[in-house]
């Protein structure tokens, strides 16, 4: 009986333990795991339909990997992942450089404008952006493609690369770097060899959320994509506007085990870094 | 959605100093270049005269936003009317977005408000099991939510197999569909914001007004709501102005009757319309009005830091 | 005494924070070899001072010589001068070894040459032991001597520490003190030592600075600083020190004659003295005796009695209103007055001084 002690104590109006709070907290958790619990169920189904329960099997992911259709979704998976590996480097190296500038280089002109425009992709809507892109490559007579996706990831990438990535930088104070110059190291030493390794932690958040973020992009790649070319998002999209079937329920929950993955790794990454920072 | 202070307090450093502009000089490139040029050409665009099957002409001509606003008959020479169509999408996407808002501040400030007040480690796996469903691809919940509640889905069948309906609820492509759609996409947007208020809250503070008798609604309303007002408030912009512009909730959860904002663009662009200026126009109409609420939003956070 | 012989010449320096003056023109010369401590309460500039030497900060006026060269054109990375700072800013993802050998490979150390350099360091800090371990899993007393060995290793001409004992416990305090000054003399570097524990400034230095919102307020050594302030503030700062307002009739060669609140006339030696003929006497605690009323210099009233352990103190007061501090051993002939009685106090003639404000 660990609350032993807090019933005695407890007051007769806890705003901790408000009437009716924790059943609507299991609602919301339910709202948010039913539906993806019932498609990762079903992905195991039998049964060629998706709605009658055949019992259970892995026909459909032997679907997905040597099906009819496995060659085209495996090539769009590739694609998504070449785009999220690439664009996510290239926004976390984007964005430390512009967290040092925030964060270590004191006051300079155009410091504010160049925050607002870090966030800038934040606040202007998916569907703008997707649409200014588009109208922009097709201007400047970009071949849509590939290279056209990946400029456009990269752009949406930085400021979600930057969250973690800045917070650390301002949670390590400036006096390792001092004392790597005091110690004769130049600058660039010093940032290589003692910030770097110090906000490391910020770095794999900013890495892997950048890289979550651009795998979960349907709408911006599938105006800039230009024909024959798909992400595993805008291959399932065009698979689903025919009808659900039971491969994409196969793929959804593949997906969804990447992401549960990658986001419980940058939550042990954060938690390490964090305990790492206590210690100290 | 500013994504930390430029210079908070603690990190007055200038270790690196006079190497500002240098370093920002990618992100000026990038979003310069790849994202604040392109919404400015496509403003352009919006000026500009439709060719057909996509692309434009480069004529300037205010015909996409009198498209937009103006009805002018089949032949273009009747006396001009106010077109509603596209108002009325604006409308309901508008009134979509709000609902979903509201959905998700009924659901969100109670969960936000039990893990706030859970001790200091099982609030961090309460926060990771709000927040594992939002790093799913969106599509992935979308089409799972689709999967979830059609007529033959799962849904129905339990509730007509254990007797509560005869026939299905018929959810699949109406507002309240879309409505749960956009709540499914953007919740932890709501639970997070409030969620750092509540956390913030002393709550010895409500103690001493429970001491004073008041009941416990009386202190939600006078005690403790000024403190998480700034949390709901940002929640709901940041749950309402994504699900504004959404595509692929109102897309696959709805029908031709709960077409929004997302989808008129995207018809512009990839679907049958091909009307590029038109699309831009209805782009920049978006962009205006999420703008501006941003910017209210801004002005009153500046005022309430006076 | 030729430039050669001074490590670190400060001339004049001055800096400004924004409208606000850190340092107010401060010169002072530091000899190689010496143990030389900065002392000043919290806010005086000595942070200040030493980040100016470092090379953390720019001055406004007067210039740093290193050896006669002027420094203000280095960076603090080309400066041959190390630091233990206050926090030790140890690198945490570094082992001890790591730490030590940074500063050496940075210089241009070869790593052979570097990891034998770190282990003799190591062994005079005697952490031979900790060689591998990070910074986290050291005590507080071995990660101040960690941040010391890396800071001596690449043999620096002059060696700065700010407050660097202060997170420190009181009986590690005082045992790194004698280690500290060992490895001074050891290695013959100068060290400039801030501290705004005067204790430890005087058992420590060969001299001391005392500073003062920005201001030097006396260079010397221990014993100067201690028996001949040369102003209210420093005698004030430094120990327990009687301050009597006396009215001065004479100052000749260093010896004053002033008239004590009881109207006894007294001699005493002079530092300086205010134009309008008052002054203050400074008496330290322990160098009155008590005597009969009326036999000695002034006649107190005794208030209170404070018990320290090897001292007892007796708070009095004289006939004008003004608190003396007298401080008497604790032995068994001590006969100790009883409180309300007035008793009379006699000052040890050179002992006692006369400064101005
Ligand atoms: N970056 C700065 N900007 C403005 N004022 C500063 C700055 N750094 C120091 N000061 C001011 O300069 C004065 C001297 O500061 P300094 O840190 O040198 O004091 P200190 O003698 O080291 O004190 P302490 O014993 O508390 O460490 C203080 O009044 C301080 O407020
Ligand atoms: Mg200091």
């Amino acid at each position: 009986m660990a609350s032993k002690k807090y019933l005695l104590k407890a007051p007769k109006n806890d705003l901790r333990r408000l009437p009716g709070f924790t059943t609507v907290t299991l609602l919301c958790l339910f709202i948010l795991y039913a539906p993806l619990m019932v498609v990762a169920i079903y992905s195991f189904n039998a049964s060629t339909s998706i709605t009658n329960w055949g019992g259970w099997s892995l026909a459909w992911y032997g679907d997905v990997f040597f099906g009819p259709e496995a060659a085209k979704f495996q090539q769009a998976a590739i694609n998504s992942l070449i785009i999220a590996v690439c664009a996510a480097f290239a926004a976390t190296i984007i964005a430390t450089a512009a967290a040092v500038a925030m964060n270590r280089t004191g006051a300079f002109r155009g410091k504010t404008s160049g925050f607002m425009l870090i966030n800038l992709p934040l606040m202007v809507p998916e569907v703008v952006t997707a649409v200014a892109s588009l109208v922009f490559f097709s201007t400047i007579g970009f071949t849509t493609g590939l290279g056209t996706i990946l400029l456009a990831h990269i752009v949406f990438c930085i400021p979600f690369a930057y969250l973690p990535i800045s917070a650390r930088m301002q949670s390590v104070p400036d006096l390792y770097e001092q004392a790597a110059m005091d110690l004769y190291a130049t600058p660039l030493e010093a940032f290589k060899l003692v910030l770097l390794p110090i906000m490391m932690p910020g770095l794999m958040s900013g890495f892997l959320l950048a890289f979550i973020i651009s795998l979960d992009d349907f709408l911006i790649t599938n105006f800039v994509k230009g024909a024959g070319i798909e992400t595993l998002p805008t291959a399932v999209f065009g698979s689903v506007k025919q009808g659900i079937k039971p491969n994409i329920m196969a793929i959804s929950t593949l997906m969804l085990g990447v992401s549960v993955v990658f986001v419980s790794l940058s939550w042990l990454i954060g938690r390490a870094g964090q305990s790492q920072q206590e210690t100290k | 959605m500013a994504a930390g202070a430029p210079d908070g307090a603690s990190s007055k450093s200038d270790i690196y100093a006079g190497n500002g502009p240098r370093l920002m000089l990618p992100v000026w490139v990038f979003i310069g270049l790849f994202l604040l040029l392109p919404v400015a050409l496509m403003g352009v665009y919006s000026f500009l005269t439709k060719e057909f099957r996509g692309g434009v002409i480069w004529d300037f001509t205010l015909t996409a936003y009198d498209q937009f606003f103006l009805d002018r008959g089949l032949f273009g020479d009747d006396p001009a009317k106010i077109e509603w169509t596209y108002i009325g999408i604006f409308w309901r996407s508008i009134w979509q977005a709000g609902m979903a808002t509201i959905m998700c501040l009924l659901i969100g400030f109670p969960t936000a408000w039990f893990i706030a007040t859970r001790d200091a480690k099982t609030r961090s796996i309460w926060l990771f099991l709000i927040t594992i469903p939002y790093w799913v691809n969106l599509l992935i919940r979308t089409v799972s939510m689709k999967f979830l509640i059609r007529d033959t889905g799962p849904l129905n069948e339990f509730l007509m197999w254990s007797g509560v309906i005869n026939e299905p609820l018929g959810l699949i492509n109406t507002n309240f569909a879309v409505q749960l759609g956009l709540f499914y996409s953007y919740l932890p947007f709501m639970v997070l914001p409030i969620y750092a208020a509540v956390e913030r809250y002393d709550f010895s503070l409500s103690e001493a007004a429970a001491d004073l008798y008041a009941n416990v609604w009386t202190i939600l309303r006078l005690v403790i709501l000024p403190v998480v007002k700034p949390g709901i408030i940002a929640g709901c912009i940041l749950v309402f102005v994504p699900s504004l512009g959404a595509f692929l909730a109102p897309d696959l959860l709805g029908g031709a009757k709960t077409f929004m904002i997302g989808s008129l663009i995207e018809e512009q662009f990839k679907g049958n319309a091909g009307n590029w200026p038109f699309g831009a126009a209805a782009s920049m109409i978006l962009l205006s009005i999420v703008m501006a609420v941003l910017l209210i939003y801004a002005r009153s956070q500046t005022k309430g830091d006076k | 005494m030729t430039s050669s012989d001074i490590a670190i010449d400060i001339d004049n320096v001055v800096k400004r924070y924004g409208a606000f003056t850190a340092l107010h023109g401060v010169s002072m010369q530091i000899h190689a070899n010496e143990f030389f401590t900065l002392l000043g309460p919290s806010g005086c500039g000595k942070t200040t001072l030493l980040r100016s030497i470092a090379g953390f900060e720019d001055v406004n006026e007067g210039a740093i010589r290193l050896y006669g060269n002027d420094i203000a054109p280095l960076p603090p990375h080309k400066r041959p001068i190390n630091t233990v700072f206050q926090q030790y800013a140890l690198f945490p993802h570094m082992t001890v070894t790591e730490n030590v050998m940074f500063g050496l490979r940075r210089s241009g150390w070869s790593r052979i040459e570097a990891a034998t350099r770190a282990d003799d360091v190591l062994k005079l800090v005697q952490l031979s032991n900790f060689a591998d371990r990070k910074p986290a899993q050291l005590s507080g007393g071995q990660q101040q001597r960690v941040a010391l060995a890396r800071a001596l290793a690449p043999r620096p001409k002059v060696l700065l520490l700010d407050e660097p004992l202060s997170a420190l416990d009181l009986k590690l305090r005082q045992a790194v003190r004698v280690e500290l000054k060992q490895i001074q003399r050891e290695t013959g570097i100068a060290f400039i030592f801030v501290t705004h524990d005067q204790e430890e400034a005087l058992t420590m230095s060969d001299r001391i600075a005392v500073m003062s919102s920005g201001h030097v307020q006396q260079i010397g050594t221990p014993r100067e600083i201690y028996e001949t302030p040369i102003n209210r503030f420093v005698a004030d700062f430094i120990g327990e020190t009687n301050l009597l307002n006396v009215t001065v009739q004479s100052v000749s060669e260093g010896t004053a004659q002033v008239i004590l609140p009881s109207g006894h006339p007294f001699s005493c030696p002079a530092a300086t003295v205010n134009s309008d003929g008052t002054g203050h006497l400074s008496v330290r605690p322990e160098r009155i005796e008590l005597c009969p009323a009326g036999g000695g210099d002034l006649d107190v009233k005794v208030e209170s009695q404070v018990y320290l352990g090897t001292d007892i103190q007796l708070h009095t007061r004289v006939a004008d209103g003004e608190k003396m501090i007298v401080r008497l051993q604790n032995a068994q002939s001590t006969i100790l007055p009883e409180i309300d009685t007035v008793v009379g106090l006699k000052i040890e003639a050179g002992a006692a001084r006369l400064l101005a404000d």
